[in-house]
């Protein structure tokens, strides 16, 4: 066994992953990082063959699924897709009709709440109990049979944490959207769960709200290295958050890998007309200059806006009908930052337009007209020159 | 006009020197009313939150036989007691038609579905996730049962109110298994029949009077509690 894990290899035996080109190589070197990185991670959680049924209709299906220690899994599929059964599944919440859950290789046992002792599980509603800020954050604890005095050491800690210390002693019923989620984060974290189930928890908040508390989830993920699994629709949050990402649909993973892989590289039809739309490129900020950056990825220099720190991680993103291309070595009358020449790799008929893959010393997606195409007389192995502005560049910042 | 008005004027003269009959008989409704109300909520809280948290066959026929039993007449209540606890009745060697604790009895049978059907209904109310939030918190069955009763206490006290409101202003059945025995087994209710019967509009006003401020006092504490917010 090389070092992809049990869960992808199972896909792959299904023929559910395989390299955007249709070739079924996913050892490209961006991948080929990936995976290396993640072959050295401990698999905390193992679902086998899970399968869930709903009034005689199967909602949920999954041969494999692996959740690495200390990383985020992020679940991405559109609504109805069975995200959510499959975190109350892994939760312990819903019995499976069949299939096995393992904690660090050990089974766990039905219903029992052995198991729900060492996760948490955040909702999309806040959920919380009709009393102070400060005894539902203390609810886990004192479930578990906590003393007081510990309780009170551990919960304003948490409280700390989440930036809701202030409002310890206010009544759970007069809080807003987003002291509510903070409280019942907290509330789950407080109890230092093995793994935190986090269900779509910010679909509900306005946009800024929405960024503060992705912004501390994510710091709080870092510091307390918890180990998590979160659903979203929102592939921007799920390459925030996510380590890795798994595309559900119709009660199936779809794909499963590395975050920039299955952005880069959709498995299939669906993958790309959900998430691979965008060219996303792993890269770490190495200049900043007066409102743009410079960031470095694979070999290349990609220039970008953004606010962003030295040394930051970061994903930069690229719609394909951002990209330029050109027959002439460099492109006169253009204002764009970014120019690099390639070789046209695939071109796909996709539509009104042609989907054209340019390796560039990394893989660059663009969209161009049938006409464009027959006037550059672009065909496959072809070199152009590859052009976009550094405004067009859509910025993510990642965890460390 | 002079009636009602002397009769008010005694009422309230009644009512302030504590007249010991007036007295009495309040006493023994707020301890009838009050006992059969403790029952109703044992039995009520218990039903009610089973049936609102399980599925099985035929559940739908139970809530709605609850529902029916929340409309209740007291004097079909009364008369069935009476039937069972008549001498040669079912529950005739137990001796006590006509005594205060016969009272208790038909007024838990009425409060009951009273409280169960609140209890169910407030029970269902709570966010769907709530039960699975709780499980996942690391609760037990049994704490999980636990708090989230816990979380419904205001409806429940919603509950308590409609069913201590329900029988302490109930007539029939309390006239019907007690007997109006003066002194001994005569409540709020049975006294006023009684009374404006005789024609004694002064006691029947001053007993009316501590019903109504009883009724008051009950709705009051039920609006308080339905114009709370349920928390996020």
């Amino acid at each position: 066994m090389n070092s992809e894990t049990k869960a992808e290899s199972t896909l792959q035996a299904d023929g559910l992953v395989n390299g955007g080109d249709g070739s079924g190589r996913t050892l490209d070197l961006a991948a080929g990082i990936a995976l290396s990185s993640e072959s050295r991670q401990d698999i905390l959680l193992q679902a086998e063959d899970l399968l869930v049924r709903r009034g005689g209709v199967t909602v949920l299906d999954i041969s494999a699924l692996d959740v690495f220690s200390g990383q985020v899994l992020a679940l991405i599929g559109p609504n109805g897709a069975g995200k959510s059964t499959l975190l109350l599944t892994l939760a312990g919440l819903l019995k499976p009709a069949r299939g096995n859950l393992l904690l660090r290789g050990e089974r766990i046992g039905n219903g029992g709440f052995d198991y729900r002792r060492h996760i948490a599980m955040v909702f999309q509603e806040p959920l919380l109990f009709d009393t102070t800020v400060f005894e539902n954050v203390a609810a886990g604890l004192k479930i578990r049979g906590v003393g007081r005095a510990e309780i009170g050491l551990t919960v304003p800690e948490y409280l700390e944490r989440f930036g809701i210390a202030h409002l310890a002693k206010r009544s759970a019923r007069k809080l807003s959207g987003g002291e509510a989620q903070r409280t019942s984060l907290a509330r789950a974290f407080v109890t230092k769960p093995e793994i935190v189930f986090l269900d779509e928890p910010f679909s509900s908040l306005d946009p800024p709200t929405r960024e503060a508390l992705t912004n501390d989830l994510e710091r709080i993920l870092r510091e307390t290295h918890t180990t998590a699994v979160a659903s979203t629709h929102d592939q921007a949050e799920a390459l925030r958050l996510g380590d890795r990402l798994a595309v559900v649909n119709g009660g199936r993973i779809v794909q499963i890998g590395p975050a920039a892989e299955v952005m880069n590289r959709p498995a299939d039809e669906f993958v790309a007309s959900f998430v691979g739309v965008e060219t996303v490129l792993p890269g770490r900020v190495v200049r900043i200059s007066d409102g743009s950056f410079t960031a470095s990825v694979e070999r290349c220099e990609i220039e970008a806006v953004g606010h962003v720190r030295m040394g930051d991680e970061v994903f930069c993103c690229i719609r394909p009908e951002h990209v330029t291309l050109s027959t002439n070595a460099s492109p006169p009358g253009t204002s764009a930052r970014n120019v690099f020449p390639g070789t046209i790799r695939t071109i796909t008929p996709l539509g009104l337009f042609q989907r054209v893959r340019v390796d560039c010393g990394f893989d660059l997606v663009a969209y161009v007209t049938r006409q464009s195409l027959e006037e550059l007389s672009l065909t496959e192995g072809k070199s152009v020159t590859a052009s976009f502005k550094a405004t067009a560049v859509h910025v993510i910042r990642r965890r460390e | 006009m002079d009636l009602i008005l002397e009769g008010i004027r005694k009422a309230f003269y009644l009512i302030f020197t504590l007249d010991r009959e007036v007295l009495g008989i309040t006493l023994l409704s707020l301890r009838v009313s009050g006992t059969a109300t403790l029952i109703s909520l044992f039995i009520g809280i218990t039903t009610g939150t089973i049936v609102a948290l399980t599925r099985f066959p035929g559940r739908q026929l139970v809530v709605s036989i609850i529902n029916t039993g929340m409309g209740l007449p007291p004097v079909v209540v009364g008369l069935f007691v009476t039937i069972f606890l008549w001498r040669n009745g079912p529950l005739g060697f137990l001796e006590i038609l006509y005594t205060p604790t016969a009272i208790i009895l038909a007024q838990a049978v009425i409060a009951t579905p009273i409280v169960t059907g609140i209890t169910l209904a407030s029970i269902q109310n709570l966010p769907a996730n709530l039960r699975l939030q709780i499980l996942a918190l690391g609760a037990t069955r049994v704490q999980m049962i636990w708090l989230l009763v816990k979380e419904a206490r205001l409806p429940l006290l919603a509950a308590v109110m409609a069913g201590f409101g329900g029988i302490i202003s109930e007539v029939g059945a309390s006239i019907m298994v007690g007997g109006n025995i003066k002194g001994y087994s005569r409540v709020l209710t049975t006294a006023t029949v009684m009374e404006t019967g005789r024609g004694n509009f002064d006691i029947a006003i001053a007993l009316s009077i501590i019903l109504m401020l009883l009724a008051f006092f009950v709705n009051a504490i039920l609006t308080q509690i339905q114009q709370r917010e349920r928390p996020r």
